[in-house]
């Protein structure tokens, strides 16, 4: 087991490396001047100087590549044009939501995915199948963006007035407030990384408001949630549902399951105990690889339903030429999605004997 | 087409034979094109993709009207964001025709989706089909030459598998410009890795296989052998895959415009929505159409490819 861990982490290493210097070569294609694609047309030639020196442009290459590493080293992404901010500090800051959205947007995949997935490949062939794979057919072929408009159009206004009704945009209502956990517990007086801490968790509204009792700003932080998170979570949703229902559709047809049968065990133990058990471990590793789908569309779904995330700020820095912001998003996306399916691989070591063998 | 053995080849001699006497003269085109036309989802798939296909080569005919020119002053009546009109539908005969609707700009909507579809379509036939070409010929050198080769190869196609690929995209639209010929090298080169993927393994499959020793022994040249002898094995995985990659690519491109890397001066289904979006509550027609289009072509080749895969796989009995 440890040997198997210790060479999925090697071959790991030389990905994140490729990755960098592939965010680093992007940023060197940048057709014409570097100093006016990053500080805008109108930037002049001492400030250019100033900034071509600053950032190391005028060295060789690999030079270049060093001193870029060595910037990473220190968390530094750069600077935002359009913020005046550090990509760091703006990325931390604007990043609870899009994490809220993305988990949210999984779990409701993954809940009613594999459930829906079970159950199709249970009742094969009937109604429920078949409807559900249509559905899930459509569900994958539909951009995030116009599922979310489509999902505004019915939600916020043809059913406007009804109980069904619900926000179209925001985090929340206005009016309403997220206390934060600095102020419910009167903690004015922590500094430094703690601060930090409870401030970043702070924004994380549906769990700091869990945690300190807020439930009316827990209502309506769900409420604004429903929509993007059906929006974003529709596409691994039906990604899921339809690996969960190959799977165990194989797995069903196996000799053990037979044998299960036929030793008299209950059918309800036989598909849920037996088959269900070895059929979602493929589903693990989709689910894994759902989540660079989630973070692209976050920038989509955050965009509208004006959730001011990550996803968002990629947006208006594409608009707003910002390069570094959306370099850096890049960058940071692109390592979380190799970690997360580094963590995935791992955990098929644990559920799967035969994997740690190769 | 392809040089896979004939479904069912493991079953008993004397049903081979019986069927053989029985057949009509067996072909391999008409074997497989029975088996696609076996599947459903295959036939809706065509018949989405064929009216998409009719569409494209006749927009010029098709679009009643110029997708860049306002209606206002060519006809009486004409209201900004109209709805939907068509006349035997019951729409007042006072009023213009405009099956879509008209945007903001008073242009016609359904030459727009008719013209964007052009677009939309074009450029992901042709980035999936770059994919495919650079995308195999990598799987192709790495496959057969192994070693080194293979290892540098396809650890950087695992370097670009490691980025999501929406935003690999957007990030190389937009270092390089938003130009549609940079939006397909975009989406191109997000695709490349899963081509060689596919290509490199079927590769190591064929490569060890007698009739390729016995043409190595022939002196054939390694051109030749990979062309003729291991490249019909992928091609198979590569039409299911490249079907269902269009389809991908399609969605990309929309998202593409839609966040605004690609130029809205281009007419394209994701940027239509672009620049309506906002007016999704006062005029939804507008965003209504594109989207459904791009829904459509998705879902046309989704279909396709998830037919031709079950057609194509031996494992599942005809």
């Amino acid at each position: 087991m440890t040997r198997f861990i210790a060479r999925r982490l090697l071959v790991t290493i030389p990905v994140v490396f490729g990755l960098v210097f592939i965010v680093f070569a992007l940023a060197r294609l940048i057709p014409g001047d570097p100093c006016r694609a990053v500080l805008g047309e109108r930037a002049t030639d001492v400030v250019c100087d100033d900034f071509i020196h600053r950032y190391g442009l005028d060295e060789p290459i690999p030079i270049q590549f060093g001193l870029y590493l060595g910037q990473l080293s220190r968390g530094d992404l750069g600077e935002s044009i359009k913020h005046s901010q550090p990509v760091t500090e703006l990325l931390i800051e604007r990043l609870p939501t899009t994490i809220e959205l993305t988990i949210l947007a999984l779990l409701f995949a993954v809940a009613v995915g594999i459930p829906l997935g079970l159950l199709s490949a249970y009742r094969h062939n009937s109604p429920i199948d078949v409807g559900s794979m249509i559905v899930a057919n459509i569900g994958v072929s539909m951009p995030v963006f116009v599922l979310g408009l489509l999902l505004q159009f019915l939600f916020a206004l043809i059913l406007k007035g009804t109980p069904f009704a619900l926000p179209a945009s925001g985090r929340l209502s206005s009016g309403v407030e997220v206390m934060s956990l600095v102020e419910v517990w009167h903690l004015e007086n922590v500094t430094g990384g703690l601060r930090g801490l409870l401030d970043f968790i702070s924004r994380l509204y549906v769990p700091t408001s869990l945690i300190t009792g807020q439930w009316g700003a827990l209502g309506d932080t769900l409420r604004h949630l429903i929509l993007p998170m059906i929006a974003l979570g529709t596409i691994p949703l039906a990604i899921v549902a339809r690996i969960t229902r190959s799977s165990l559709l194989e797995v069903l047809g196996l000799d053990y399951v037979r044998t299960a049968r036929a030793k008299g065990l209950r059918e309800r133990t036989v598909v849920l105990r037996h088959a269900t058990r070895n059929a979602l471990l493929p589903v693990v590793t989709v689910i894994g690889l759902q989540l660079g789908g989630l973070l692209s569309g976050a920038v989509l779904t955050e965009t509208i339903f004006n959730l001011s995330g990550v996803g968002r700020t990629v947006f208006e820095a594409i608009t707003g030429r910002d390069y570094v912001v959306i370099q850096g998003f890049t960058l940071i996306v692109a390592i979380l999605y190799v970690t997360v399916n580094l963590v995935v691989d791992l955990s098929y070591g644990f559920l799967d004997p035969r994997v740690r063998q190769r | 087409m392809t040089g896979q053995p004939a479904p069912g080849a493991a079953a008993p001699l004397i049903a081979e034979a019986e069927t053989l006497k029985s057949a009509r003269p067996a072909s391999l085109w008409r074997d497989t094109l029975s088996g696609i036309l076996r599947q459903r989802s295959a036939i809706v798939g065509i018949v989405i993709l064929g009216i998409y296909v009719f569409i494209v080569i006749f927009a010029d005919q098709i679009a009643p009207f110029d997708p860049r020119v306002s209606m206002l002053g060519l006809e009486d009546n004409v209201k900004k964001q109209a709805a939907p009109c068509i006349h035997l539908l019951g729409c007042a005969a006072s009023l213009p025709e405009h099956i879509f609707g008209l945007d903001t700009n008073f242009q016609d909507v359904f030459s727009r989706v008719v013209i964007g579809a052009r677009i939309s379509l074009g450029i992901g036939f042709a980035a999936i089909g770059m994919a495919i070409v650079i995308g195999g010929t990598i799987g192709a050198i790495a496959g057969y030459s192994g070693g080194k080769t293979d290892n540098i190869l396809m650890r950087f196609m695992d370097v670009l598998l490691a980025f999501p690929s929406l935003l690999l995209a957007i990030a190389i639209v937009s270092a390089l410009g938003s130009s549609l010929l940079n939006t397909m090298l975009a989406i191109g080169i997000v695709s490349i890795p899963i081509y060689a993927r596919i290509v490199r393994s079927s590769v190591l499959g064929a490569k060890e296989n007698d009739y390729v020793v016995a043409s190595r022994a022939l002196g054939e040249s390694t051109a030749g052998i990979l062309i003729r002898r291991v490249m019909p094995n992928a091609v198979t995985p590569l039409i299911v895959q490249g079907t269902l990659g269009i389809g991908t690519a399609v969605l990309e491109i929309a998202a593409l415009a839609f966040v605004g890397v690609v130029s809205l001066s281009e007419i394209t289904w994701g940027s239509m929505i672009s620049i309506e979006f906002q007016r999704l509550f006062t005029a939804p027609h507008i965003i209504l159409a594109p989207g459904l289009a791009i829904t459509f072509a998705v879902l046309g080749f989704n279909l396709l490819g998830d037919g031709l895969r079950d057609a194509f796989d031996p494992r599942l009995n005809r």
